[in-house]
């Protein structure tokens, strides 16, 4: 019998017995009553909250992206985008960019340029390894918890977003979702037929507590992380 | 060779005096419980999200036997291949002969709790692979030869300066004690180490049945290189990691990251669907899932103790266990530490060798308040107690209790044991607190309440 | 057996309120030394006796968390598939820890008691986590006239008793109540309180030996206090 059949096997064999449900042997429930059952379609009224209006949502992204240590800008116009774009180059004195196929980033590549390395297809990691910064698009942007939503298809692969030290994204605030369920239920309208081989949440700047506890920026990916929205 | 419950006692004798490891211990996790407390509260309900996350942990283990196939099917449909491994010893053959058949040089490595469980690094050592663990608290340990303290804090024993010693003796960089820049020294380090590594390894937080992909939690970016540069990956998982739907990492990435790290999310939440799929420009050219039973089977074979196989490895129970907050994660001797470890150990490896750690706790039940997926872990001690006292019951125990039980159930005869034992207590004066006391095991660090004069028994007469 | 004052505190208290009291004087033990060792049988044959002397109570108040947990969370899966399951659950449902009985049950939280002092409450485990029984001993508290509550650091982190535990690793025990000791000296208070006997035998215990000026008492006793 393979490894498989003995698994499945035993797994099958096991679950003729049926376990308690949770919570029917809970602590505390002295006088006090059994926990109530939410149900597993209703997640959503449990998690941290977010408002219905735009504007609340983008105060909340911006209120997350402050304590993640994420530089977030809220931009009106493509000629701020571009300006806050040289900014940053010149700032960091950025000498090469890596880059993908994309409406915003090649409006960044424009406004930049500088050298970039493209993703989109076969490309050598030791010149992204160069790279002072990496420009992506990104599927969405997550009120709920400051995240950006990336996919190998929508910011250029799986690596364009982590290896170089400063990630950028470009994104048009249209993307701004409310909550992680919103971003789900969006790759699955999106993706369902055929997924991407890689899906991420980007949550702040790279980062590590693994020294006493004590935060520090840029433990392996991205030192910073920027978005810029128009 | 000591018996691990000798080693237990020994260790834990000399680690709960040392100062040191208490404060660095009880500050650490003091500086996780504010922020794991502001994060709670930020939700609409936290109680509530722990049962729900309950009852779709217990929908996916109750119902394995569908999702895994489904799981794996919709991996292997998009040109994964999945190994299936029902011991620790046929999971490190199938990854051995993964790497033997790339004729790899170097691997690189992000933290996966199943690795140390089936020792994996001294089994591709042992053929000569050179393998380097990029999270940052996981290849400072590596590089101590030591196992992981904590299953999400691995280096939190350590100061900055013990790791600046470390890395001057193993990497030859100059002194600091600037956390930051101790980072940056790993950081560099480990950049080439990715970038010529031949295959990567990881493990897997979650496992989506719906759509066939793992999911992995973290912080630092390194599972992401991992996944993405070699061109082999290699995810090795339990086999109770699944997940029925993809939503559901909606609530379960939010509770992760708040009951293990004190976060709202992880700074990355990643999910992988197979190998570099036509149209995309990087990713491993082969990507390989190892599925690990190690006896996990046996602990879904439990009905009682099921919702143990529910844990999602986010370590709350060890952070707010007073044992493993005196002892430390090195004491306990297992790969899984602190009140799950106690749980699970008898089941992975053997009730007798493993039931002092289930003993081994003030039952207080701070590890099932905390648990963010509603195990009933102090619960599952007492079970242990009772299946190994039934199993392979103690003689002296057994009678104590049955003498204790006969005593009790005739008050004549307790009456008389308790004046005895008030003739006698200004005896004990004489052998308090040395090794000729009979209670030296409370004594030797405690005095004892004297007897009083008259009981509550004595009172009630007199009264009533 | 060690703390006679805890159970004549409890015992004045109910019959200043008005209630009849019986103690059944054959009961020494509820048996959860042998149930938390693993010796389910043995501690069925003390816990069995139990069962049948309260069978006929309207209510069973026990001045310990601990006790009190016993009877009302761990007799019904002591007695789980044996023919005393019912009679375990119908005790269960009348057992109350003494706190929750007062206010929970009675609707009490001035028992009219005065104790003029600096004190720290303890949460005993199995009454805050088995019982959920965290606010009722501070309400009472709080109906003390001049008494001061000053909330510890970690109030609710056991203090390392859990019973044969302490013995059987006496050194963990130790280091936890050290842990515990310290959090309530940091509150200045003359006085740590508990609702549980066992958790006050090993800070006292610590305490003492240490020369600490700092006391124990129960709960029960600073509700019977005028």
């Amino acid at each position: 019998m393979s490894d498989r059949e003995q698994i499945l096997g035993r797994i099958r064999e096991a679950l003729t017995v049926t376990a308690p449900k949770p919570g029917a042997h809970g602590t505390g429930a002295g006088h006090h009553g059994p926990a109530v059952s939410p149900g597993p379609s209703s997640t959503r009224q449990w998690l941290p909250l977010v408002g219905d209006s735009f504007e609340e949502r983008v105060a909340l992204f911006r209120t997350n992206s402050a304590e993640l240590k994420t530089d977030f800008q809220l931009l009106n116009s493509r000629e701020e985008l571009t300006a806050a774009l040289i900014k940053l180059r010149d700032a960091d004195g950025w000498k090469r960019i890596g880059s993908h196929q994309g409406e915003l980033t090649q409006v960044a590549c424009d406004a930049l340029g500088l050298p970039v390395c493209r993703t989109d297809a076969t490309y050598d990691v030791r010149e992204l390894e160069q790279c002072d910064a990496g420009v992506t698009e990104c599927d969405a942007l997550i009120a709920q918890t400051g995240s950006v939503l990336v996919t190998s298809r929508s910011a250029g692969g799986r690596a364009l977003s982590v290896l170089p030290p400063h990630h950028v994204v470009v994104v048009r605030r249209e993307k701004l979702l409310p909550d992680l369920q919103a971003g789900f239920e969006l790759l699955k309208s999106k993706y369902a037929a055929n997924y991407p081989s890689f899906i991420s949440l980007i949550t702040g700047p790279s980062r590590t507590g693994d020294i006493e506890r004590i935060l520090v920026l840029g433990a392996h990916g991205p030192k910073k992380l920027t978005i810029l929205c128009l | 060779m000591k018996s691990v419950i000798q080693q237990f006692k020994e260790q834990s004798r000399v680690i709960t005096k040392d100062l040191r490891h208490r404060n660095l211990i009880q500050t650490a996790l003091g500086k996780y419980e504010i922020k794991r407390d502001e994060k709670k509260a930020a939700f609409q309900s936290w109680s509530s999200a722990r049962q729900a996350a309950a009852e779709i942990k217990w929908e996916a283990i109750n119902h394995l036997d569908k999702h895994l196939p489904d799981f794996v099917r919709r991996l292997e449909a998009r040109g994964t291949v999945v190994h299936w491994a029902t011991t620790a010893e046929t999971a490190r053959d199938i990854i051995l002969k993964i790497v033997r058949d790339q004729k790899a040089r170097s691997i690189i490595k992000s933290k996966a709790m199943t690795a140390e469980e089936i020792h994996l690094n001294d089994a591709l050592e042992h053929e000569g692979f050179e393998v380097v663990e990029s999270d940052l608290g996981e290849y400072i340990v590596q590089l101590r030869k030591e196992a992981p303290y904590h299953i999400v804090f691995p280096a939190m024993h350590l100061t900055r300066g013990d790791i600046s010693e470390l890395f001057t003796r193993e990497l030859g960089s100059a002194p600091t004690d600037n956390p930051e820049e101790l980072t940056m020294i790993a950081r560099r380090a480990l950049r080439q180490k990715y970038v010529t590594a031949d295959v990567g390894i990881t493990g897997a937080n979650f496992a989506i049945a719906e759509t066939g992909m793992i999911s992995i939690t973290e912080n630092e970016g390194n599972a992401r290189l991992t996944a993405a540069l070699p061109k082999v990956m290699i995810s090795l998982l339990g086999i109770e990691k699944v997940l029925p739907r993809m939503e559901d990492l909606a609530l379960f990435l939010p509770m992760l990251a708040t009951a293990g790290a004190g976060q709202a999310l992880t700074c990355y939440n990643s999910l992988y669907g197979g190998p570099r799929q036509p149209g995309e420009s990087d990713g491993p050219e082969q990507y390989h899932v190892v599925l690990l039973d190690n006896r996990r089977t046996e602990l879904l074979a439990d009905a009682e103790q099921r919702d143990a196989l529910h844990c999602i490895r986010c370590g709350a129970c060890l952070n707010v266990c007073p044992i493993y907050r005196n002892v430390g994660g090195h004491t306990y001797g297992t790969t899984y530490s602190g009140p799950i470890g106690s749980v699970i150990t008898p089941h992975l490896r053997g009730l007798q060798e493993w039931k002092h750690l289930s003993f081994a706790s003030s039952l207080c039940g701070a590890c099932t308040e905390a648990c963010p997926v509603k195990i009933d872990l102090h619960h599952h001690l007492l079970q242990n107690r009772r299946n190994s006292a039934h199993e392979k019951p103690s003689v002296i125990e057994k009678i104590t209790f049955k003498i204790a039980g006969f005593v009790m159930n005739r008050p004549g005869l307790y009456a008389v044991v308790k004046k005895l034992a008030r003739l006698f207590q200004p005896l004990h004066k004489l052998v308090k607190g040395t090794r000729l006391d009979p209670a030296y095991a409370w004594t030797q660090s405690r005095d004892l309440p004297t007897l009083p004069a008259e009981s509550f028994k004595d009172w009630w007469k007199k009264n009533k | 057996m060690m703390y006679p004052k805890v159970g004549i505190s409890m015992v004045r208290i109910l019959e200043r309120l008005g209630h009849k009291v019986e103690y059944p004087e054959d009961l020494v033990c509820c048996g959860q030394p042998a149930f938390n060792s693993g010796y389910w049988d043995e501690s069925r044959s003390v816990a069995g006796k139990v069962l049948g002397r309260l069978k006929d109570a309207e209510a069973v108040v026990i001045a310990s968390g601990s006790c009190g947990a016993m009877l009302r969370v761990f007799y019904p899966d002591l007695f789980a598939k044996t023919p005393q399951a019912q009679e375990a659950k119908a005790l269960s449902a009348k057992s109350y820890e003494f706190s929750d009985f007062l206010v929970n049950r009675l609707g009490v939280t001035d028992v009219g008691a005065r104790f003029p002092a600096r004190v720290t409450f303890h949460d005993g485990c199995h009454g805050l986590r088995e019982l959920g029984n965290k606010k009722a001993p501070r309400a009472l508290l709080a109906g003390v006239r001049d008494l001061e509550l000053v909330e510890m650091k970690d109030a609710e982190t056991c203090c390392g008793f859990g019973g044969t535990f302490a013995a059987k690793f006496p050194m963990i025990s130790t280091a936890m109540g050290e842990v515990k000791c310290a959090s309530a000296f940091a509150t200045g208070a003359e006085y740590i309180v508990s609702n549980d006997s066992s958790c006050l035998m090993q800070v006292q215990g610590l305490l003492s030996r240490q020369g600490s000026p700092v006391k124990t008492i129960h709960l029960a006793e600073i509700l019977a206090q005028s």
